[in-house]
């Protein structure tokens, strides 16, 4: 902790205001007696931090994570009174500032969206499944399906999901709770070389089963329905997607639907809009 | 005085804080503890796994929900979103009562996550009973403020700190959770004699007892839950007892978290303290 303190040591200009309001004591002045709660701060949320993005932390190395979950914190405090919504802005932070993440701006995104849409998984609320039966005999443009509130569908550049997977293998952090102190305790995550990968189009699908979350792959014509779907779209125009594909027959298409829509309905994907 | 009004009629006995590490061996082994203290807030989600775990927790346990965002001291308005959250979750667990800070940690929407002192004057005192006792109307559950430990004093303030949570605790007629650990580190970081504080708060008020162990640094002393407690709290720990009565006492272990069992034995020195004032001969 006291290696950190150059660091972290408030502003000159701070001394003045801390002397205003605080009193000093036989060991310490007001500022340093502030000093405490600043860096008990930093280290809380930036350890908050640490645990919720191991992955974007193997995509640009410790040392670019630093940086950028200081420029993040500071420029996009917590505005909720949980600190699980950290992330909430991340993406679109990393959009508006990609230099904090160079040279590998489009992996980390990708990185920081799965590992955002991994945290709504664990925990969002969902409503009551729809029974796909229910929609027998119903006019497809009549039709709406939601996706669960839980679910994410993410389009990507790298195999996120994989990597992701791996560095959690290798990461055992625990998180520190109810003290208003914390520990800084950050598990060096593994170290992904992005060199190595060849960007290219992976659609996968964040959900939850029981209370596991589950990264699937898709293709991208489905995925492609469920976006439209997501999107408000109803069953009709989302399935149109599939009219492109001339290499099968519709019969063909009609039985990929059908093993889709099972499979999705299994999961307990969808839900009323 | 172990059973009253601010803890729902209720005796606890000893209990200790639910966290992760420990999920499996609760779920699995069963071991006999008088109850959990849930942080709340890590439980107000939609669902998931930390509810599925709080729900096979109640079915087996009693528990009792402890806050630490609350924030009854700042002068933001009371989140709406954060009481209905709340509220759910009291519905859930069946809480006999509900703790959190005597604190602020928000300002203008934007969160500390952290626990501060507040400046001890009557306008602060006013307000926040105020908050008490809105949050207590909406949550219908009594509610127990928590003292801080604490790293600064302000200048502003007009009285000591268990002046000002009595002056709290009687605006609000709510009760205490009285954090035995956290009285002894600001005692050392304020220069002050924890006895003084322990003899003078309302006693009758106390609904539970936290403690917990601290870290010791060259100027002052951190609050930092990730030792066992240390002797000179055990003995605050059993003056406190003879003062208000064998209390639902919690151990905090938030940090560095050994095994169920250490930490349940760690809890458990608290019987001797409970034992010895049951036996010991009623004061005339």
């Amino acid at each position: 902790m006291a290696s950190l303190t150059p660091r972290w040591r408030m502003q000159q200009a701070a001394r003045p205001v801390a002397d205003a309001f605080i009193a000093p004591n036989d060991r310490l002045t007001a500022s340093e007696r502030l000093e405490i709660y600043n860096r008990q701060y930093w280290f809380r949320i930036i350890d908050s931090f640490y645990d919720d993005y191991p992955g974007l932390r193997a995509v640009i190395g410790d040392r670019r994570f630093s940086r950028l979950a200081r420029a993040y914190l500071a420029r996009c405090p917590s505005a909720s009174f949980t600190m699980r919504n950290l992330g909430s802005r991340l993406e679109s932070f990393l959009r508006r500032e990609p230099r904090w993440t160079a040279p590998w701006q489009k992996a980390a995104l990708d990185m920081a969206r799965l590992e955002w849409a991994h945290i709504v998984a664990f925990d969002e609320g969902g409503k009551p499944g729809l029974d796909i039966d229910e929609l027998l005999g119903a006019k497809p443009s009549r039709v709406r399906l939601a996706l669960q509130p839980y679910i994410t569908l993410l389009e990507v550049s790298y195999p996120v999901d994989d990597w992701l997977l791996a560095v959690k293998k290798k990461d055992d952090g625990l998180r520190a709770e109810a003290s208003n102190a914390v520990a800084l305790r950050h598990s060096r995550a593994g170290h992904i070389d992005v060199r190595r990968a060849k960007p290219r189009p992976h659609y996968i699908v964040v959900h939850r089963m029981g209370c596991l979350v589950y990264y699937k792959s898709l293709e991208r014509e489905p995925f492609e329905i469920l976006r439209a779907l997501q999107r408000g779209a109803n069953l009709e125009e989302a399935c149109a997607v599939t009219l492109r594909n001339r290499r099968r027959t519709a019969e063909e298409t009609s039985r990929l639907l059908q093993r889709w829509f099972e499979d999705w309905a299994s999961y307990g994907w969808f839900c009323r809009p | 005085m172990p059973a009253n009004r601010f803890n729902g009629f209720t005796n606890y006995g000893i209990g200790i804080g639910l966290r992760v590490p420990h999920y499996q061996h609760i779920l699995t082994r069963k071991p006999v503890v008088d109850w959990f203290e849930i942080i709340s807030e890590n439980f107000m989600v939609g669902a998931g796994r930390p509810l599925h775990v709080l729900d096979q927790i109640l079915e087996q346990y009693r528990v009792v929900q402890h806050g630490v965002s609350m924030y009854f001291g700042s002068a933001d308005r009371l989140n709406r979103e954060h009481l209905r959250r709340l509220k759910t979750l009291v519905k859930r667990t069946r809480t006999p009562w509900l703790s959190d800070h005597l604190c602020w940690g928000s300002v203008d929407g934007r969160y500390t996550h952290d626990l501060l002192p507040m400046p001890y004057t009557f306008a602060a005192a006013k307000v926040t009973a105020e908050k008490i006792r809105a949050v207590r109307d909406y949550v219908e559950v009594p509610i127990a403020v928590e003292n801080v430990s604490s790293y600064a004093e302000f200048h502003a303030s007009e009285m000591t700190e268990w002046e000002f949570l009595t002056e709290v605790t009687e605006r609000a007629d709510c009760g205490i959770l009285l954090d035995v650990n956290n009285i002894y580190v600001s005692s050392k970081n304020h220069n002050f004699n924890p006895y003084d504080y322990l003899n003078n708060v309302p006693h009758h008020r106390v609904a539970q007892i936290h403690i917990a162990g601290h870290s010791k640094f060259k100027k002052y002393i951190l609050d930092t839950h990730d030792h066992p407690v240390l002797d000179p709290v055990w003995k605050m720990y059993a003056h406190a007892i003879s003062l208000v009565g064998p209390t639902a006492t919690l151990l905090e272990w938030d940090a560095s978290i050994p095994s169920f069992d250490e930490v349940h034995h760690e809890a458990l020195k608290a019987r001797k303290f409970l034992h010895s004032l049951a036996t010991a001969p009623v004061p005339a």
